[in-house]
């Protein structure tokens, strides 16, 4: 889906803000690039049906209008809104949104009683419609910092809150209301990396160079990674107490990656190491839930001998293997054999399965684009609380792909997690629509001519109003 | 901070390539071994998406398919299941498949290669051809004879053309339905538990997978290797063999149920069927010349398959003299199967030789190119041609006026041998009446066919009579019908022929050449 570069410049590059082009705004790229997304989705939702009915779906022009309009929309806020953007974020994410509802879809004709390709379609259209409010409404990102801690603070509402609704299949983090159902975690790891960049930028000093040497390494004083550490052990043990596990592990990851950026300590890459480790296998041995799936991890055959058939690890790992190469085509696998959360957890084993080896590179390579997108981003601005910012986003994409993907393949134990944009979820899909709002109102930040009034020089003090 | 963003972005990075790494592990090096897992529904889903190639009878397809909507899509269906079960067997998605359903299993499920329009076809568009057809050698005409002959009692009938060793009628009886067992669920679980623990062990394939004793019909085989042996050189001759006999080495007495034994003649020990006289000259013949007569005709032989295996048919090859004498006559450890026992029958109506007895004429594609046909091959020299024309006159004989007198047939020459195996200890089970013949029509250039019967009768006395009792109708009932067909054939398909099927028509009318060419016995001086 790479189109070349060099088409869109002629289109894109058009001086129009007051202190001149300094960067090609590369919008017509975007555009085109957007074009071929929704091309691609429409293609796929159409060789679904001939796959399994012998002709395109009759709805596939509308589907395609659908995504047609909403990848516009979102064109036009950004074009509007924050012209210098990176013009790959909103392709990547509108191909990957496209490609999950066609897989979503694709299941759907599985499964007759449980139509789950619609509601995705109308949640994301309520994340575009989240995107656009974000991209038209935060002018600038640093006005995030001021924020800080009503973000934690409703981080924190956020992902107690679910403690009050009924568990859903051993992991209580929905809440419902009507016929609605809602994970606040997901909104939550948003707020938390703002929080994150918040306040790691306001100290950075004083976490880089205070503190105690203890052998080769310097730490922090603990009046300043007190109320860090404290909020991560929260949020941790809230999690743990949710059974939410694959979130727990994303918090982790996430709070690490960013004190390591902030502070160039690899000392807490060790630290952080060392506690996963303990962590994991404290909750490995203490937890039966978790245990199960440690076990699972080690032996997804286990089941199958003992004459209880394959479990859900062992019929992805099949329905990836008969993908192979280039996968059986799109409707003539057999994932529905996974049951349970196909369409969610296992969505990838679906893609494995019916688009390959090939096909998987090429997811992959979309999320390490658009990941790699979010740090250009960050390397390219010159205020640390935009940095950290950008790198926490472009990090939960990673690391959320990472969990879940290597979960469903049996690399690390399965740990429930949606693949960001393509598996099935409201809140994921919304959630994964900020975030590419933020990186897109970052990018254009980066990317954008300086402004007159802010000297290049004074980040810093700006930033100092956020501790 | 630049160069620790730097080092975070290739952490994530490095994150997706292990994922990426993974997955070449998942779906390249260790997909082969995930495929084959047997939890692994896909292969039976493949092999069940489509229906099934047929198995065709005269060229009419004996089989089906059937949409149960289920996750295993298309189940097998049989027509007259019953009377085709030992020739079709079953392709079962729980219990897996047999006979003709398991020996061309590849060509009916669409996955032999053969079947594909090029080679490597179907490996490169994962697809699948639609699953061929069998076209059998088996006549619906003769089988129904058979079938209709045993009557549901235990026992089995096998039939073939002599020249070509095609098999004209493969019946087994009691037999079930295996419809009952093609799909999934616990209804097909209780058929297959009922089906398993019935007494009658309807799923046993009696002509192929059954060793009955063969009593005194293996008294040909005996009367072979004498003659080829040289034991006797005169059938009209008396034989140097007392009544009663004693087993040598023992003072066990063999009685005789003809009468006249003393010193007969082969001829007349044939026709009458004389243990004293054939358990002598097995003992006569010695050792190594019984069981090199025996092998020749196919006992001993573990690797016949026709395509399915056929259980091995036994003569011992270490036995004392007294044991060889029983043996000689078909008892001791002598056991073998109905198909065997045609295999004999044929071998003297074949002048000697065995062709290779088969039950697949040719395979096609779905849309009837042949991708395989199974040629005429020799399987033994049983005897020499000299000593199957002797046999010939001696068995013709023994249906003229003897112990087979219910098996001729008018306007065809038949000979036949009867037996009756005793079997149980203390011979109390319920015996075996045998009988294997061959017929030729009058103005026919070969041998139509050659037939065994072996019925299981509680009705018959123990006497060879029996054989010739209950077991000669039902094969005179089958050479009828083959001789019918053979006449059809002859007279290029007369009405009633059932048409399509040009290959399955026996043997061509030309001149056949060697030792197959039909001649008029020798009359002896």
């Amino acid at each position: 889906m790479t189109a070349p570069r060099s088409t869109g410049t002629g289109t894109g590059a058009r001086p129009s803000g007051p202190a001149g082009g300094r960067a090609p705004k590369r919008r017509g790229v975007e555009l085109v690039l957007l074009l071929g997304a929704v091309l691609i989705s429409v293609c796929g939702y159409a060789e679904v049906g001939l796959a399994h009915d012998g002709a395109v779906p009759p709805d596939a022009a509308r589907y395609g209008a659908g995504l047609g309009l909403l990848a516009l929309l979102a064109h036009l806020a950004v074009r509007l809104r924050a012209p210098y953007a990176d013009p790959l974020l909103l392709p990547i994410a509108v191909l990957l949104n496209g490609l999950g509802l066609v897989l979503i879809y694709r299941l759907d004709l599985e499964t007759p009683r449980d139509q789950a390709a619609t509601p995705q379609l109308v949640w994301s259209t309520l994340g575009v419609a989240l995107f656009i409010v974000v991209v038209v409404l935060l002018r600038d990102h640093r006005a995030l910092q001021g924020y800080a801690y009503v973000c934690v603070a409703a981080a924190l509402a956020l992902m107690i809150l679910p403690i009050f609704f009924p568990a859903v299949n051993g992991a209580r983090i929905w809440i419902r209301f009507g016929g609605l159902s809602f994970q606040p975690g997901e909104f939550a790891k948003i707020l938390l990396a703002v929080f994150f960049a918040a306040y790691l930028s306001a100290n950075l000093g004083v976490l880089a160079y205070a503190g105690r040497r203890i052998w080769r390494f310097q730490f922090p004083t603990w009046r300043v990674l007190g109320p860090i550490v404290a909020i991560w052990l929260v949020s941790v043990g809230v999690l743990v107490l949710e059974r939410d596990l694959g979130t727990s592990l994303l918090f982790f990851g996430l709070f690490v990656i960013m004190l390591y950026v902030a502070t160039g300590r690899t000392g807490w890459i060790a630290i952080g190491l060392l506690l996963a480790a303990a962590g994991a296998f404290l909750i490995g041995s203490v937890e039966p839930h978790v245990h199960g799936r440690v076990q699972d991890w080690l032996d997804p055959y286990a089941s199958i001998r003992a004459g209880d058939g394959p479990g859900q690890l062992a019929q992805s790992l099949f329905a990836f293997a008969a993908g192979g190469f280039l996968g059986t085509g799109l409707g003539l696998g057999h994932s529905v054999l996974i049951g349970f959360a196909a369409k969610s957890d296992f969505i990838l084993a679906t893609a494995g399965e019916e688009l390959g080896l090939l096909g998987l590179t090429a997811l992959f390579l979309l999320y390490a684009l658009f990941v790699g997108r979010g740090y250009r981003a960050g390397l390219s601005l010159r205020d640390p609380f935009g940095r950290l910012l950008a790198v926490g986003l472009a990090s939960i994409v990673a690391l959320q792909v990472f969990v879940i993907a290597g979960g469903v393949m049996g690399l690390i134990p399965l740990t429930g997690m949606a693949m960001p944009f393509l598996a099935q979820g409201g809140s994921s899909v919304v959630t994964n629509w900020v975030i590419v709002a933020l990186l897109v109102r970052v990018s254009d930040s980066a990317r954008a001519p300086e402004p007159a009034a802010a000297g290049p020089g004074e980040p810093a003090r700006v930033e100092e109003r956020a501790g | 901070m630049i160069r620790y963003i730097r080092r975070a972005a290739a952490l994530c990075l490095l994150l997706l390539a292990a994922l990426l790494v993974n997955a070449v592990r998942v779906m390249v090096v260790e997909a082969g071994e995930l495929d084959a897992n047997p939890a692994n529904r896909r292969g039976p889903i493949a092999r069940w998406a489509e229906p099934r190639g047929e198995i065709l009878v005269d060229g009419e397809p004996v089989t089906g398919s059937r949409d149960s909507g289920q996750q295993l899509r298309w189940e097998r269906t049989y027509r007259k299941g019953p009377l085709y079960a030992p020739v079709t067997g079953y392709a079962s998605q729980t219990y897996g498949t047999t006979l003709v359903e398991n020996a061309r299993d590849g060509i009916l499920a669409g996955t032999d290669p053969a079947l594909a329009p090029l080679p490597l076809w179907n490996e490169l568009t994962r697809g699948r051809s639609p699953g061929g057809d069998v076209a059998t050698t088996v006549r619906a005409a003769v089988q129904e004879a058979a079938y209709r002959g045993l009557d549901g009692k235990r026992g089995a009938v096998v039939a073939l053309e002599p020249f070509s060793g095609r098999i004209l009628a493969l019946v087994s009886s009691p037999s079930y339905e295996p419809g009952v067992l093609s799909g999934t669920g616990p209804r097909v679980e209780e058929a297959w538990s009922r089906l398993t623990t019935s007494p009658n062990q309807p799923m046993l394939n009696r002509a192929l997978r059954q060793t009955y004793p063969p009593g005194s019909a293996f008294k040909i085989v005996t009367a072979a290797a004498a003659l080829d042996e040289g034991v006797v050189r005169d059938v009209d001759a008396p034989t140097d063999t007392p009544d009663p006999f004693v087993l040598p080495g023992t003072r066990q007495v063999l009685p005789n149920e003809a009468k006249g034994c003393a010193d007969a003649s082969l001829a007349y020990a044939l026709q009458w069927s004389c243990n004293t006289v054939m358990a002598g000259l097995g003992v006569d013949v010695g050792l190594d010349g019984m069981v090199a007569a025996a092998e020749r005709f196919g006992f001993d032989d573990t690797t016949l398959r026709v395509p399915s295996w056929v259980a091995k048919s036994n003569f011992d090859r270490r036995m004392s003299p007294d044991q060889l004498a029983l043996s000689s006559i078909g008892q001791f450890d002598t056991t073998a199967t109905p198909l065997q026992m045609a295999m004999v029958a044929a071998a003297v109506a074949n002048n000697g030789e065995i062709a290779r007895p088969y039950l697949v004429e040719r395979t096609t594609t779905a849309g009837g190119a042949t991708v395989e046909r199974t040629p005429r091959d020799r399987y033994r020299q049983a005897m020499s041609p000299s000593t199957a024309l002797r046999l010939q006159r001696l068995m013709v004989r023994a249906v003229e006026e003897g112990t087979g007198t219910n098996g001729a047939v008018p306007g065809a020459r038949v000979g036949g041998k009867t037996g009756t195996a005793q079997h149980g200890f203390g011979n109390t089970g319920t015996p075996y009446a045998w009988f294997i013949a061959w017929a030729q029509a009058d103005d026919a250039a070969r041998p139509a066919v050659a037939v065994a019967v072996v019925v299981e009768d509680a009705e018959a006395s123990r006497t060879d009579i029996s054989g010739g009792g209950s077991a000669a109708p039902i094969a005179r009932a089958v050479m009828e019908e083959a001789l019918r067909l053979d006449a059809e054939s002859r007279t290029g398909g007369a009405p009633g022929a059932r048409g399509g099927r040009p290959s399955a028509a026996p043997a061509p009318v030309g001149p056949p050449g060697g030792p197959g060419r039909s001649t008029p016995p020798p009359r002896r001086p």
